[in-house]
């Protein structure tokens, strides 16, 4: 049930796209999301879902666990599917009263619902192949730019990747919480909305009390060993390229130079 | 009121790269009024299976029955269960949340459907029982010391008035006289109102002062079921798995091998004591 929700979590497997430096995923998964975006016909969602599928099946993540990930956004795809399809001005196809739905409507909503779904699995194709580490190594590394301008580039990524690594121990814990509050006969599936949503406070409360003493601890571990932020740092493990990764790369720029092709060009 | 497991086995994640076969074949009796101790390692599948008594988890394959009732039938009423099984987390002090102590005694009873006033007088005989005084019971319980904690986490359990009492590692983080005190509480309860103690404990001393059985996990599987005089000759076979007997065991053992006439089976120090003295030809 809510160790369901997949996305931010690693996915342990030997695959290449594990192997990936972390710095050609997070380029490829920008660049993916931004071509979502600039998709203007059916050749282009083709060529996406070609580009993904293959990027799962390289990544030997069951297809299965992919789809769980999704089921946590069902709601939010059925809400802009929803809004896109009676909300949407042009030819009409069918009225009732208030009701209106357009031929637009349709095929924005589709569009919409297939370009969101691209963007969860093509995100969560990132974080699922790399620890959450890698990908503040790889993130520190791809901003250092950014130190120039006084950014704090290193602080950032900590944070970005202590929120990544604290979403499953917290998932943890609300199970632990709802079992221990359920022992004690507490209900959280039935009833009205408001009731549902009294229920949720004996666990709430405890799980934020939790999170605040989980970082103080880890604050402290840290302090403990003399963390005092990217200034003068080293890697014990600093990324380095590889030929498949000059290869990810060639084929991310093919990828993105189809796109816009097919954009321009295709009849479709 | 006897809880019953036949052929459990219990499945973490069944199919992706997480699968872990937490529980195998499991099939275990457990009579009301008895005190068992259950032991074994980090992983070893103690957790998993003190939830399936209470109907927390879902057996992949295999029946629990409580009471002669299969309690995944689908009609068996699992909140009923709940009540009549108490279960009491590791850490169960991470579970307060209410705003008075005696409040949040009161949730259990509340859940079970009763009035304020009987909620009331539930919540104050449970704060009795695990020996929390009375000036605490309008306290916050983040203003309790952690052993006050666990008591008061322990007392709503018990305010459902429970058959049965399953408590994973209540002493753990404790100092020794809260641990002693807690456990000494347990055995009160066990002996006054015959209610059945399931403790899952990481200490072998504790276990053998109090448990009247002792079941043994390990990898998943029931390694020893037995009484813990007889569980402990068997050292041996325990250290094979990572496991020990009381180290008063190991001493009367080195004794007798030493050629003392004491018997090598202590479980205690006063038994070791009274062993000793009597092969030394004096009073106890």
């Amino acid at each position: 049930m809510i160790r369901d929700i997949t996305i931010g979590q690693f996915y342990p497997a030997n695959s290449i796209i594990h192997k990936l430096d972390p710095r050609v995923k997070l380029f490829g998964t920008i660049a993916f999301i931004f071509m979502i975006f600039t998709i203007k016909n059916v050749g282009g969602y083709v060529l996406t879902a070609i580009a993904l599928a293959s990027v799962i099946k390289l990544s030997k993540i069951p297809v299965k666990y992919m789809l769980k990930g999704l089921k946590t956004i069902l709601f939010i795809l059925i809400f802009t599917a929803v809004l896109n399809i009676f909300y949407t001005p042009g030819t009409i196809l069918f009225e009732y009263k208030f009701i209106r739905i357009t031929e637009e409507g349709i095929a924005t909503a589709v569009k919409m619902a297939v370009r969101l779904v691209f963007l969860i699995m093509g995100s969560s194709v990132m974080t699922l192949t790399t620890t959450p580490n890698h990908l503040t190594d790889g993130l520190e590394r791809s901003l250092s730019p950014l130190k120039r301008i006084k950014i704090p580039v290193h602080e950032i990524s900590m944070m970005m990747s202590i929120a990544l690594r604290f979403i499953p121990i917290l998932l943890e814990e609300t199970d632990k919480i709802m079992k221990a509050q359920q022992a004690r006969g507490a209900d959280f599936e039935t009833g009205n909305v408001f009731r549902r949503a009294k229920s949720l406070i004996p666990i709430l409360i405890p799980l934020v009390i939790s999170s605040f003493r989980r970082a103080n601890d880890l604050a402290m571990a840290m302090e403990a060993r003399c963390y005092h932020g990217g200034e003068g740092r080293t890697k014990m493990k600093p990324l380095k390229y590889y030929r498949y990764d000059y290869i990810a790369y060639l084929i991310i720029f093919l990828y993105i130079a189809g796109s816009i092709i097919l954009n321009h060009f295709a009849p479709l | 009121m006897s809880i019953k497991l036949e052929n459990i086995n219990y499945i973490y994640s069944p199919d992706n790269a997480f699968r872990k076969h937490a529980l195998k074949d499991i099939n275990l009796v457990i009579e009301q009024g008895e005190f068992v101790g259950i032991i074994g390692h980090t992983g070893s599948g103690k957790s998993t299976l003190i939830q399936h008594f209470n109907g927390l988890l879902k057996p992949t394959s295999g029946y629990m029955y409580y009471d002669n009732s299969n309690i995944f039938d689908g009609h068996y009423h699992l909140k009923r269960l709940r009540e009549k099984v108490g279960l009491v987390f590791q850490y169960p002090e991470h579970q307060l949340f209410e705003t008075t102590v005696q409040k949040d005694v009161c949730f259990g009873p509340k859940n079970q459907g009763l009035d304020e006033q009987e909620c009331m007088e539930r919540a104050g005989e449970a704060l009795k029982l695990v020996g929390l005084k009375e000036k605490y019971w309008k306290k916050s319980p983040f203003e309790l010391s952690g052993g006050q904690k666990r008591r008061a986490a322990i007392a709503g359990v018990l305010a459902m008035q429970p058959e049965v009492l399953i408590l994973d590692e209540p002493t753990a983080g404790l100092d020794p006289r809260g641990k002693n005190d807690i456990l000494n509480q347990i055995q009160k309860l066990h002996q006054e109102l015959r209610i059945t103690i399931i403790l899952v404990s990481h200490s072998m001393e504790d276990v053998a002062k109090y448990a009247g059985r002792l079941i043994v996990m390990n990898q998943g599987r029931i390694f020893f079921d037995d009484t813990p005089r007889n569980i402990f000759r068997r050292h041996e076979e325990l250290e094979a798995i990572g496991l020990a007997a009381p180290q008063v065991t190991y001493i009367m053992a080195e004794l007798r091998k030493k050629g003392f006439d004491v018997s090598a089976d202590a479980m205690s120090v006063e038994e070791a004591k009274k062993e000793i003295l009597a092969f030394l030809g004096k009073d106890a």
